[in-house]
């Protein structure tokens, strides 16, 4: 005999219960938009303010020097669009990027995009050589213990290690033998995100309980099997996690790879131009054209990992 | 070779028998490269060499330690015997291929070039690390911890600026080293200032999530104890952030070094770690360059060693080291 | 049981409490139209099945859960003002030590918050781990105790600041029977000897009504009571207590009440 559950006419039963429109303005006050949308304009904010203040003294010099009568809404006016500011204001940076990229063709090496491309690319060579190298040396670590009691702690020990310091040596020596162009830098590439990937992997492919692993013993399964059917699912967490912070580190390696031969393309390339000219907005619109960069490559990876984990059956 | 005993891996004869052999190996090749003999002979002994010490290696590996000291002991040496059987085939190699100094100088170059630049290398380490990087990774590390304290208070803020923090963390950060350079000129706050930006958000991100690590159970019971939010700070949500403030701390130290060298990339004046390793590089003196990085890497894996250490003592009580 | 002239105010007095919680999709009506009087000196326990609102009326005793409805005294204030007057001590599922504390440290914690000095902390320390047989284990960590021997340091925790009222949530749900046993009967010896008022929740029947001098039953969806059973047993109750007659009508009483109110669905 199942006691009623209470009924929606009994009175009392409306406490607590929301309709849509307000079930929907707790989601979005318990939510995640709201406040990192608040949080983004107040940057923004701060950000117009701090503009004003830096800009404050180089212009008001430039003013002056107009002879021009002027107040502080043409002092406010003109930090927000100085021609070489000490911080560019928000829309100025947009306004770069977009004449940079729209407004020019994208094959020629005034266009961002181009830049953003030569970047883009060894970084995605490197990052993949480099995940593919890292999960074949996790593998290998898993089953020899002479490279897991070997090799493993160095590895582990180069986390510790500046490595991206041996970018510009990397690339000098490889151009001296003649290797130029995207390979050097994919190189560098490869080593950044091998490292992430390795580590991450090997706490991965070893993280199963252990009852699950003696559960495969009982089946007699092979060490192959073991790893394709239990290891491989189980350390795609881990696999995606690395893999975010092995692309952030190929796209840092590509940049920096950039600087030393004074390339003439790539963001890194845009960069350093940009800081022997002064040209400060070019500068700038490099900086956020590479953040964007990073922050969609990183937003795809997360796009792969909810697939994938979905698939696997993981709680959203 | 390896014989087991016992069921406890190779004996010490059969250990003591490779690592003869790779010894007489390595000394076998090396004489005939201090007579300029480059035949068979050599690449004979090389190979040796390697068999031998790869053989040692997997010998010792396949010990079954006794007690906890000589786990420790072999979770030293192994790696020891495999790096410095490395160094040796990378000294043999180049010297039997000659391969020029500009492209692989061999270690004992390297050793060589640290032993003869000394004071270089001092007034290189003092600008780079004990300018920059400290300055930075002390304003960075404690700001982040300070904003990170002021921001768990309001959970509208966590949860506003966590996501932009991580999306920060993975920016290519090192990029602002030219804008710094514009703002605090080209010597060494500047580089301290990159060094300030790329570990203030690892800090941030760490501090907030391991202040919420605390359990809903020990949060409940300052709750009966009507403790204020001080004392709750102080007394329970600190202690239990430990664990993630120091992840965060060794994250950021090897950040710091990174951030610095490669800032000095963009522009610095004549001193410097990253100065050294380009000019040296434009020199093609890669000798100096490799001693640079060597000192680079020793401050480094120091850093991250002592805090290790400290981590160790003021987390023992972490179930991560408590699994034996 | 004394019957004083003039009955003394009760130690927690409910009426008519109601609380829902606002999910994601469906509120759950975690209490309903609770009604309870819990009078200085007894030992009250709440068993149910899960869902049936023990642990939530516990908690709101306790002010950490707000009630939507109805009244709740305890001590003649609101939960909140007894929270801040400091006048009960929890003690939670699991011992909930503080790992980076040893025990003596750990028992020390409410008294470091509520302001003692250290001669008086060192005193009352001492004391309640004598009191619940932990003496010499004060400078031990808590994984190096057992689970029953923290759980014995959390019941001192929760003593050493010497509140009136004792609120337990399930503190012996995670532990083996014997060990489970041998602390029921320390718990009953300490009710003797401290006199405290004791809320006790429970799942388990024979503990129930060992422990209680009423036993209040309860079932889920809403939470409500579904009868409240007095256990007259008296007060010297040794563990064979278990195998008499008495003992076992009350466990029947309480078994049919609680299959009464389940309602398997």
């Amino acid at each position: 005999m199942t006691p009623p559950s209470t009924p929606i006419a009994e009175p009392g039963a409306a406490i607590g219960y929301a309709g849509p429109l307000r079930r929907l303005g707790r989601r979005m006050r318990d939510g995640r938009t709201v406040p990192v949308l608040t949080v983004v304009l107040a940057i923004l904010a701060i950000w117009y303010l701090a503009a004003i203040g830096m800009n404050w003294a180089t212009e008001t010099v430039k003013l002056e020097r107009a002879g021009e009568a002027y107040g502080v809404p043409d002092t406010v006016a003109a930090t927000w669009s100085a021609e070489r500011p000490v911080l560019p204001a928000p829309h100025q940076i947009v306004v770069e990027i977009w004449n940079s990229t729209v407004g020019v063709k994208p094959s020629s090496p005034r266009s961002l995009l181009y830049h953003a491309w030569v970047t883009l690319s060894s970084t995605l060579l490197g990052f993949l050589i480099g995940t593919a190298l890292g999960v074949l040396l996790a593998v290998g670590i898993l089953n020899s213990r002479t490279l897991d009691k070997s090799l493993m702690p160095w590895i582990i020990a180069s986390q510790t290690i500046p490595i991206l310091a041996i970018a510009p040596m990397v690339i000098v020596v490889l151009n001296s033998v003649g290797v130029t162009g995207l390979l050097p830098k994919a190189i560098i590439s490869t080593y950044l995100s091998f490292f992430p990937v390795a580590v991450g992997m090997v706490k991965g492919l070893r993280s199963p309980d252990a009852m699950l692993i003696d559960l495969m013993h009982t089946y007699s399964a092979t060490r192959r099997q073991t790893l394709v059917k239990l290891r491989w699912p189980a350390s795609m967490p881990f696999l995606f996690t690395s893999m975010k912070v092995a692309v952030a580190a190929a796209l840092v390696g590509a940049i920096v790879g950039e600087l030393p031969t004074g390339a003439v393309a790539g963001l890194g390339a845009r960069l350093l131009a940009g800081s022997y000219y002064g040209q400060t907005i070019q500068i700038w619109s490099a900086l956020v054209a590479a953040a964007i960069m990073a922050g969609v490559l990183v937003w795809l990876i997360g796009l792969g990992e909810k697939a994938s984990l979905k698939r696997m059956g993981a709680r959203p | 070779m390896s014989v087991a005993r016992n069921g406890a891996g190779p004996g010490p004869g059969a250990i003591a028998l490779t690592g003869g052999l790779a010894a007489m190996a390595a000394i076998a090749a090396l004489s005939l490269l201090g007579v300029d003999q480059r035949g068979p002979l050599l690449i004979l002994a090389i190979l040796a060499f390697w068999a031998a010490s790869w053989r040692l290696t997997v010998s010792l590996a396949a010990i079954e330690p006794r007690g906890r000291a000589g786990r420790v002991a072999l979770q030293v040496l192994i790696p020891i015997v495999f790096g410095v059987s490395l160094l040796f085939l990378w000294e043999l190699v180049v010297r039997a291929l000659q391969v020029p100094i500009v492209l692989l100088p061999a270690p004992s170059d390297i050793g060589v070039r640290i032993a003869n630049s000394l004071p270089i290398l001092w007034v290189d380490f003092v600008q780079t690390f004990l300018k920059a990087v400290v300055a930075g990774y002390v304003i960075g590390c404690a700001s982040g911890f300070a904003v990170a304290v002021l921001v768990d208070r309001s959970s509208f803020l966590k949860r506003g600026l966590l996501p932009v923090g991580n999306l920060v963390s993975a920016l290519p950060i090192v990029g602002v080293a030219p804008i710094m350079v514009m703002w605090f000129g080209f010597d060494w706050p500047s580089k301290a200032a990159v060094v300030v930006v790329m570990t203030f958000f690892p800090m941030l991100v760490n501090t907030v999530a391991g202040l919420s690590a605390a359990g809903a159970m020990e949060r409940d019971l300052m709750r009966t104890y009507a403790a204020g939010p001080w004392q709750s700070l102080l007394k329970l949500r600190l202690p239990a952030a430990m664990p993630f403030i120091f992840n965060a701390l060794k994250i950021n130290s090897t950040l710091a070094l990174i951030g610095a060298i490669v800032a000095e990339f963009f522009g610095t004046p004549i001193v410097g770690m990253g100065f050294r390793i380009s000019a040296e590089i434009g020199r093609m003196n890669t000798d100096m360059v490799w001693a640079e990085i060597a000192v680079a890497a020793l401050a480094g894996s120091l850093t991250y060693g002592i805090l290790s250490v400290i981590e160790r003592i003021t987390t023992f009580w972490h179930p991560s080291y408590r699994k034996g | 049981m004394e019957k004083s002239t003039a009955a003394p105010a009760p130690v927690i007095e409910a009426r008519n409490l109601d609380l829902v919680f606002e999910t994601a999709d469906t509120p759950v009506h975690a209490l309903k139209g609770i009604d309870l009087t819990v009078n200085s000196g007894e030992f009250v326990s709440f068993i149910g099945p899960s869902g049936c609102g023990k642990t939530t009326l516990l908690r709101v005793i306790a002010d950490l859960e707000q009630p939507t409805g109805g009244s709740i005294s305890v001590n003649g204030m609101t939960p909140d003002q007894a929270r801040q007057a400091r006048a009960y001590g929890y003690v939670f599922q699991a011992a909930a030590l503080y790992p980076w504390r040893t025990i003596e440290k750990n028992v020390a914690l409410p008294l470091e918050i509520m302001g003692f000095d250290r001669a008086e902390r060192k005193r009352r320390i001492d004391g309640n781990l004598e009191l619940v047989g932990l003496a010499g284990f004060g400078r031990k960590y808590p994984w190096q105790l057992s689970g029953g021997m923290q759980q014995r340091a959390s019941i001192a925790r929760a003593l050493c600041f010497d509140p009136d009222l004792l609120l337990m949530d399930e503190p012996f749900g995670a532990l083996d029977e014997i060990v489970r046993d041998h602390l029921n009967e320390e718990l009953l010896k300490l009710w003797a000897k401290t006199r405290k008022t004791v809320v006790f929740v429970t799942h388990s029947i024979p503990e129930a009504v060992f422990l209680s001098t009423r036993i209040v039953v309860m079932s889920p969806r809403p939470g409500r009571i579904h009868e409240i059973i007095d256990c007259d047993l008296g007060p010297d109750r040794p563990l064979d207590i278990r195998d008499t007659p008495e003992f076992l009508a009350i466990a029947h009483r309480v078994r049919e009440g609680l299959r009464a109110g389940h309602g398997y669905d």
